[in-house]
């Protein structure tokens, strides 16, 4: 049995339907090769060696002794690295190599426990790290700030003296403000106001597939890189910025990823592998522990937020103020615009100031999480709602509703929003027989909602049609969660033939033009308007030769259910012409038949959910235990609803981790004190309900299939759904996470 | 240090090979003897994707010596389809969506299967526990859940 469901919508055959990913049965037989998984003849081990120091100047490092070391065949320091200067920015995507540079290879100063100051490559892991502990560095150890708080005091070291706020050194390092209205008159307008703090706790992305990379550099200097990343391009353009070669010197190969989740869009460990193999002439291999993935890739960011909200008696919210410190960790570049920005795009509120500050201290450097900075808004303003709609003695979601944006609704952040399906969602939520059902003794029920700005950008697609009739999909796109799949259900469904004759591959940066990050919840919208151009073009091909075959305008052919058709007045005149057909014959009437295009993608456009959570709390034990949970969410258009729900599901499971169990927890040496999966809390299977998921199908006007985005918006909503629910059960509010055991008894007894 | 010599067998295969006294029966099969379908992912048995079967128990092989393969029976995600035709575990994973990125489900395929060999029958309750010792985190578990359960059905069905 391949198909599950029957086509639900407009007739499609393949678009919406549950078909089997191309790439199923390699990774349920183990076959599919990911990055740690590939080997090359000649092959040696590269190791890191991290910062003992949270803080420390470098003076000088004595590889000597460890080049000594018999296996031993090169050793890097940030003196191999192609040295940005700081005061000039070098932008990368959203990234700045003067950042990612110092990131992956610590230069003036170590910033963080963990952070790399020099990596070997040997003939053995063994001998590799062996040959670290031989390295001797002359660090100076400097005072250090962990958390927010302890970054921001008058007295704070300061991580970046020629970074300044206000005219002073400061470890604020970037400021963004969206303004709409004039929030002092919507606020004396308002007939309740609630004002409160909040905070949450760095939380890791948690892929089960820790960092890796293998890479081998020919005496000509070419390189091939293999390795798990969230951008085969991302990959080239960083390793080519930091080894100061050109990016047509690099073939950058993207292995199947074990998840990423955002933490993946960044390098860490390919320009050492670079740096390394280029210097000893071997392939390298590196593999990151799980606790260096803990200590050293990035988090998203911890958060201190104040929010306040005002409405008139009649449940119009008319002011809202929110201000959003996030850790950046040791590097400029926390997510203060999803913060700032998806904070109150949910609600048409006539006067807005949101301000983000992004805060360096002296922690790993924060990477992108699933909807980067949103959640930390979305929790803070949806637990405000949910305090005012309980002032104004009005249902949480129906309050939701009457300020909910619609179509027109100018949002702070900029757009003045097209068609949107936040109602529908709240509506879903609203009827659902959930939103009803009775709690039993210490339960509670919470209702949030999220958005997420979605995107487009750069994307390649190649369409070629095999000799044989049958077609190959080539994008640009790292297949993080089943994309090959609504690859193959739009291409079959635009060719009018069977998905299984639809081969969907991931080209590396030689074989497939330039394709941005799988990441922001691009990758099925823009993958899908390449795909579809790239198709049509095909199919405008397939008619002329089948024109050409008949002798007739190609005007005068149309293309069905996979063949071409005489149509018009010659309609009925010839036998259809099937793929398999002018693929037999594509010598004689022109060439090989394929067409590839390259685009940048626009008309994203915002997702929104609405969730609903209920808990049960163990007075005894302090646990707090997700018992049912239903997501609803506009996603445009299912293209695979299965990967749709997929997209939901993992994006509350992590919702839930980040509200209940998941934190950073540092030592007085401010050295991460739980990099493990047993004392870093993930959700386990027994931890978790079903996850219901209720798919809205506002289609995406900008769209060829409708599509939005889904893989975001999930994580939005879960803190505060989870928040209020807790407060609905114990009629008490916590204002930080997670709502961990501990923290849960020690205020169940505090009570 | 001298090299142990193993001699055991993978996957109804007989298979011999060397090993560091110290090397985990995971990096053995994954760098010596080339079988990459078992996964690391913590090295440290919190996470389920190194699952291996020895003899009839369900391990983690980062936390197994190589050396303790001597005269056993080992059991991997590659021995786990019959020629082209999937276990139904594995067919069922691919129907139900209960993959995302996939590099934990051999871990949850093998330990899904172990589960099903002692008890054909679980409750959902009984599959969460079972496997609370593999962490997944691209689905929120829902939909391995599902599959296992159906699976457990299907298996039933064709057995009664």
């Amino acid at each position: 049995m391949n198909v599950i469901d029957k086509p639900e919508v407009l007739g499609n055959k393949w678009i919406g339907q549950r078909t089997i990913r191309p790439d199923g049965a390699d990774k349920v037989t183990g076959r599919a090769a990911y990055a740690a998984d590939t080997a090359m003849p000649g092959m040696i081990w590269g190791k890191v060696l991290r910062s003992p120091h949270p803080h420390a100047r470098i003076r000088a490092i004595d590889t000597s002794k460890a080049e000594a070391l018999p296996g031993v065949k090169a050793v890097v320091t940030s003196k191999d690295v192609v040295h940005f200067p700081l005061e000039t920015p070098v932008p990368v995507g959203i990234q700045d190599m003067r950042w990612m540079s110092r990131n992956v290879m610590a230069r003036e100063k170590a910033l963080f426990h963990g952070h790399p100051v020099a990596a070997i490559a040997a003939t053995s892991e063994a001998i590799a790290a062996e040959a670290c502990r031989l390295i001797e560095v002359d660090y100076e150890v400097l005072p250090w700030a962990i958390d927010i708080d302890d970054a921001l005091k008058p007295d704070a070291p300061i991580l970046h003296d020629f970074l300044t706020f206000e005219g002073k050194p400061s470890n604020i390092v970037g400021k963004l403000e969206h303004k709409l209205g004039d929030v002092a008159a919507g606020f004396a307008e308002a007939d309740v106001v609630i004002e409160r703090s909040f905070r949450t706790e760095p939380v890791h992305q948690g892929y089960i597939e820790p960092h890796a990379a293998l890479v081998s550099v020919a005496p000509d200097g070419k390189a091939t890189i293999w390795s798990s990343s969230q951008g085969q391009f991302m990959v080239r353009a960083m390793c080519a910025y930091m080894a100061g070669i050109p990016q047509s010197d690099i073939r950058a190969i993207p292995a199947e990823i074990g998840g990423g989740f955002g933490g993946k869009t960044i390098v860490y460990l390919e320009p050492i592998a670079l740096l390394l193999a280029r210097k000893s002439g071997r392939p390298v291999k590196m593999v990151m522990s799980r606790e260096e993935v803990f200590r050293a890739t990035g988090p998203t960011s911890g958060s201190k937020s104040t929010v306040k909200i005002g409405a008139t008696k009649d449940g119009r919210i008319v002011a809202a103020q929110g201000t959003f410190h996030l850790q950046a960790g040791a590097l400029p570049g926390s997510p203060i615009r999803g913060a700032a920005g998806c904070a109150f795009a949910p609600y048409d509120i006539p006067n807005v100031q949101a301000l983000g500050f992004d805060v360096v201290s002296n922690r790993s450097k924060v990477a992108a999480y699933r909807a980067p900075g949103a959640p930390i808004g979305a929790y803070a303003v949806e637990c405000v709602l949910d305090e005012l709609a309980a002032a104004l003695k009005m249902d949480p979601l129906e309050f939701r509703l009457k300020n909910a944006a619609r179509e027109g609704t100018k949002a702070a952040h900029g757009p003045v929003f097209p068609r949107i399906g936040l109602v529908e969602t709240i509506e879903a939520a609203l009827a659902h027989p959930h939103y009803k059902a009775p709690l039993g003794k210490h339960q509670g029920r919470g209702v949030a909602s999220g958005f997420w700005f979605n995107a487009g950008g750069e994307s390649s697609a190649q369409v070629n049609v095999t000799e044989d009739g049958n077609v190959v999909v080539t994008t640009g796109h790292p297949d993080i969660g089943g994309s090959r799949a609504s690859t193959a259900n739009i291409a079959a469904e635009l060719l009018g033939i069977d998905y299984r004759r639809v081969s969907v591959l991931i080209g590396d940066t030689a074989t497939i033009g330039y394709s941005n990050l799988t990441g922001g919840s691009r990758v099925t919208f823009a993958s899908a308007m390449v795909v579809t151009q790239a198709t049509e073009k095909v199919i405008t091909t397939l008619r002329g030769r089948a024109a050409k075959i008949w002798k007739i305008d190609p005007d005068a052919v149309k293309w069905e259910n996979g063949e071409a058709l005489p149509a018009g007045e010659n309609a009925g005149k010839f036998p259809g012409l099937s793929l398999a057909e002018i693929a037999a014959r594509a010598t004689e009437t022109g060439g090989p038949i394929g067409a590839g295009i390259q685009l940048n993608t626009t008309g994203a456009e915002g997702g929104f959910a609405t969730h609903i959570c209920d808990v049960e709390v163990d007075l005894d034990l302090g646990i707090v235990r997700v018992v049912r949970y239903t997501a609803f969410q506009d996603v445009g258009r299912a293209i695979h609803p299965s990967y749709v729900e997929g997209q939901m599901q993992g994006g509350v499971a992590q919702g839930i981790g980040w509200a209940l169990s998941e934190e950073y927890i540092y030592d007085k040496q401010g050295r991460v004190d739980n990099a493990s999966f047993l004392d870093y809390r993930m959700p386990v299977c027994s931890d978790l309900p079903m996850i219901d998921t209720g798919i809205i199908e506002v289609p995406n006007p900008k769209h060829p299939q409708g599509v939005r985005g889904v893989g975001e918006v999930p994580i939005v909503p879960p803190l505060a759904a989870v928040s209020n629910a807790v407060h609905n059960a114990l009629g008490r509010r916590f204002y930080s996470l997670p709502m961990s055991p501990p923290r849960v008894l020690a205020a169940l007894e505090g009570a | 240090m001298a090299k142990l010599h193993v001699s055991t067998t993978i996957n109804d295969e007989p298979v011999e090979f060397l090993c560091d006294p110290h090397q985990s029966l995971l990096d053995a099969l994954r760098t010596t003897l080339g079988l990459t379908g078992t996964k690391e992912g913590c090295g440290t048995g919190d996470c389920g994707a190194c699952s291996v079967m020895l003899d009839d128990r369900l391990v983690c092989s980062c936390l197994t010596l190589a050396a303790e393969a001597e005269g056993k029976q080992i059991a991997t995600i590659e021995g786990m389809a019959q020629g082209e035709r999937l276990h139904p575990l594995q067919q069922k994973f691919l129907e139900h969506a209960a993959l995302q990125c996939g590099i934990c489900t051999p871990g949850f395929l093998i330990a899904a299967k172990a589960l099903l060999e002692r008890n054909p029958d679980p409750s959902e309750t009984e599959v969460r526990f079972w496997l609370a010792g593999n962490l997944c985190r691209c689905t929120g578990y829902d939909k391995i859940v599902h599959a296992v359960m159906e699976t457990a059905a299907e298996m039933r069905g064709a057995a009664a």
